[in-house]
């Protein structure tokens, strides 16, 4: 809840044992590691805007998970929640992110020219290239605790920092409340305009709140670079176009992420971070880089193979099915990016997806030659 | 201990003063009336002005919308109720649910029983708006569940297919659903099924909580159209009703199924009393008979329910103060259904259609679920006998229909009896 902690003092009349959620039945990181002990510990803590531990973890509570895949089942309030919940957030961070310590340090490597190939991928295969991230901006509570009045002050930022970019990044703000049929279609027909969350993993942490309440879309001229504004972040940035050309699509990312963070910085505000959880954000899945390299990739033979879950995990990447999480693949076209997000810089990332996509390529098409691609599979990165 | 502190609360009328030390150095001061205003808790604190905090409204249509001016939000958005539940929260689900052009939901909810104390500024004009000019300020609630006075009630089974009362009942001393903690939900369900289990003769039953029950209980449940499931509805949700589900839920029933207890859905218990065919004055005893006796047992352990002389019964909806009571039948009426009086006919005699799948639902065939149109303002006994009275002459209606003769508009029912 976005004010004050007052209903949390009043639960401090109960005892540990009878606030302790059931989780008995319950399959997600929060649940695993959330023991009567350590919410006796932490259940009378807050962070500085009064975000607390019942807070951090409802969602995970409404929603046990599924006995095959696995969700975080906590989000945090704010920047200081990761710190003030440590004893929550470390393990499962830790669950989430293949054994992150609590010690390890987090590189960010946003310089584009780091990145080797990336401008060859077939577009006979490769349809459509696409980087996101997300940020937060400092001193502002995130989506699930924010109050209308911040949630409208980190609009009014963002959409005067990205009006003010230039180039190729020159564009135009759609706010969602305002925007008009003909605008919604043509975001639409674009694949831009996202919806209020239906999620109930979303909707069990209170990030829909007063929606659509200074949520919208920004994006340049070119439609190749789009920012969503109040929806699981306070900012998701995304570069994206048609082709294989991951080079093109991951420099502009960097240089437009470099961009709105010079201008916000001189307004005095800067992106959370820190050099332990690198981009603070919502989800405890997207700390690190919070970045999700990605292709739309003709795959119909190789998607059927006995090894192809084998090969993707090797790659270090994921499938997902064209809509996006959650969805089903349709026509051997799927979705395949980074698996990783934190302990790997942004750079190391795209190449992994770069390289693993020119492989799998080539994979797709010694198999339509009937050809073995046992030779090429790779050891695991 | 929850029990001992509520029960300390419920059984002092006047002012109280009850402190509490928790764990650590935290005290917590409550204050607990029914005679004077109660105190608002601790102030928040606010970064913003309440001008950068108000909600934009401009798309939508319920109650609290039509009444959250930026003066009255400004006024209220700083106070918590002893709980520490805030404007913010009660006002949560109807600004997220703007509404319907053709329905008027209500668009809050209390968090507890004090919260229409402390923010009457908002509440006070909503339950007017909702509840046809009742006015809390200076109107009183009669309750009354003689069913001794109860005239007729017992329709044509030719007609009738079945009769139904309902109504909820809260806990002085915990909050209700939108704000309850789970140990405030767990102790619902305690003090409530203890009490069931005192219930004796016709109404002796028994508890199937949500969390044990077996695949075997949840078909036979299903199959008698007793199981609830977790809300859908968005304005359910945003309300956050749905929290920690399905902890603490469950259903009672009597063993011979027609006494129904539904506990920590949308309010601390729904109580249900209903029958096969047209015997709705049997269904009402039996609903009088119940809740008196399950309010004896409480009692007896020292609780109480939520009530007073101005909003009656205390319910986390306000369209559910007063009596909280809908009492209907599922009446088939072929030929009256399709005469274009009908919906006058039905508003006059101050009576609502819905389908048979309950609010939201359409009509199938020509079967439709009537019931009373009012809830606060008028007593059980007189809400029940408007419905008695009302079906007894949309079946008149629907004989002349058969027999080829014409139809009366009635005169219009007075509201506040």
């Amino acid at each position: 809840m976005p004010f004050g902690n007052t209903h949390n003092n009043f639960k401090l009349n109960f005892k540990v044992e009878e606030e302790y959620p059931d989780l008995t039945k319950h399959n997600n990181h929060m649940a695993k590691v959330l023991t009567k002990e350590m919410y006796g510990k932490l259940r009378d803590k807050q962070t500085p805007t009064g975000f607390t531990l019942d807070d951090a973890i409802q969602t995970g509570v409404d929603n046990p998970g599924h006995p095959f895949i696995m969700t975080v089942g906590c989000v945090a309030g704010d920047e200081e929640s990761y710190e003030v919940f440590k004893d929550l957030f470390d393990p499962v961070i830790s669950d989430r992110h293949g054994g992150y310590k609590a010690t390890d340090k987090h590189k960010t490597d946003l310089n584009f020219e780091n990145l080797k190939g990336g401008d060859d991928l077939d577009p006979n295969y490769v349809l459509s290239s696409r980087v996101r991230t997300g940020r937060s901006i400092k001193g502002y509570a995130l989506p699930p605790h924010n109050s209308r009045g911040e949630r409208r002050a980190v609009e009014k930022l963002s959409v005067e920092a990205l009006n003010s970019l230039d180039g190729e990044f020159k564009g135009k703000y759609y706010p969602l409340k305002s925007m008009t049929d003909a605008e919604q279609e043509q975001l639409i027909a674009d694949h831009f305009l996202f919806d209020k969350p239906v999620s109930p993993l979303l909707l069990g942490a209170g990030m829909a709140r007063d929606w659509p309440d200074a949520r919208g879309i920004w994006h340049n001229e070119n439609k190749t670079f789009l920012v969503w504004v109040n929806e699981e972040d306070h900012l998701r940035v995304i570069s994206m176009q048609k082709g294989g050309n991951m080079k093109e699509v991951f420099k502009r990312f960097c240089v437009g992420l470099k961009r709105i963070e010079d201008i916000f910085k001189k307004h005095n505000h800067d992106y959370m971070w820190n050099d332990h959880l690198g981009f603070i954000l919502t989800c405890p899945s997207n700390l690190g880089t919070g970045l999700r390299g990605g292709v739309h990739v003709k795959l119909p033979k190789l998607s059927t193979h006995a090894k192809f879950e084998e090969i993707l995990t090797r790659l270090r990447l994921q499938k997902r099915g064209t809509g996006g999480v959650d969805t089903a693949s349709v026509g051997g076209v799927f979705d395949i990016s980074n698996a990783d997000r934190i302990g790997s810089s942004e750079v190391e990332q795209v190449q992994c997806v770069v390289d693993g996509v020119k492989l799998m390529v080539e994979m797709e098409k010694k198999l339509e030659k009937g050809e073995s691609i046992d030779s090429m599979i790779p050891a695991q990165k | 201990m929850a029990s001992s502190f509520a029960r300390i609360l419920s059984s002092k009328r006047k002012v109280g003063i009850l402190s509490l030390v928790g764990a650590g150095s935290l005290t917590v001061g409550f204050f607990l009336n029914r005679e004077q205003h109660v105190n608002a808790g601790a102030h928040v604190r606010r970064i913003y002005p309440a001008s950068a905090e108000y909600p934009d409204l401009r798309k939508h249509n319920n109650c609290m919308a039509s009444h959250l001016t930026p003066a009255v939000y400004a006024k209220l958005c700083d106070k918590t109720t002893p709980n520490g539940y805030t404007l913010d929260q009660a006002m949560q689900t109807g600004v997220d649910n703007p509404g319907h052009p053709f329905i008027k939901t209500v668009g809050m909810v209390a968090g507890d029983e004090e919260s229409y104390e402390v923010f009457a500024d908002i509440f006070n004009p909503v339950i007017k708006e909702r509840h046809n000019g009742y006015d809390p300020c200076n109107m009183k609630h009669p309750t009354d569940l003689d069913s001794s006075k109860i005239r007729g009630g017992q329709f044509d089974d030719k007609y009738v297919l079945s009769s139904r009362v309902r109504t909820g009942r809260s806990i002085r001393g915990l909050s209700l659903p939108p704000a309850c903690t789970r140990a405030e939900r767990r102790e619902v369900e305690r003090v409530v099924i203890d009490a069931l289990a005192g219930l004796k003769g016709d109404l002796a039953g028994k508890y199937y909580s949500l969390t044990l029950m077996t695949e075997q209980e949840q078909q036979q449940l299903i199959d008698d159209h007793f199981l609830f499931d977790k809300p859908v509805s968005p304005l359910l949700t945003c309300a956050g009703m749905a929290r920690d589900w399905p902890d603490a839920r469950g259903i009672w029933h009597n063993n011979e199924k027609t006494f129904l207890v539904w506990v920590n859905e949308e309010d601390h218990t729904r109580v249900i009393s209903m029958e096969k065919g047209g015997n709705m004055k049997r269904v009402f005893e039996r609903f009088c008979k119940g809740l008196q006796e399950v309010e004896r047992l409480i009692q007896e352990r020292g609780w109480e329910f939520m009530w007073n002389e101005h909003l009656g019964y205390i319910l986390t909806c306000p369209s559910n103060l007063g009596t909280g009571l809908r009492a209907g039948v599922h009446v088939t009426l072929p030929r009256l259904s399709k005469d274009p009086r009908f919906p006058k006919i039905l508003d006059n005699l101050r009576l609502q259609k819905r389908g048979t799948g309950g609010v939201d639902t359409a009509a199938v065939g020509n079967t439709f679920d009537i019931s009373n149109l009012d809830r606060l303002g008028q007593s059980e006994v007189q809400l029940v006998q408007t419905v008695i009275d009302g079906v007894n002459y949309l079946i008149e209606c629907e004989k002349k229909l058969e027999r080829g003769q014409d139809i009366k508009i009635p005169a219009p029912i007075s509201q506040f009896k």
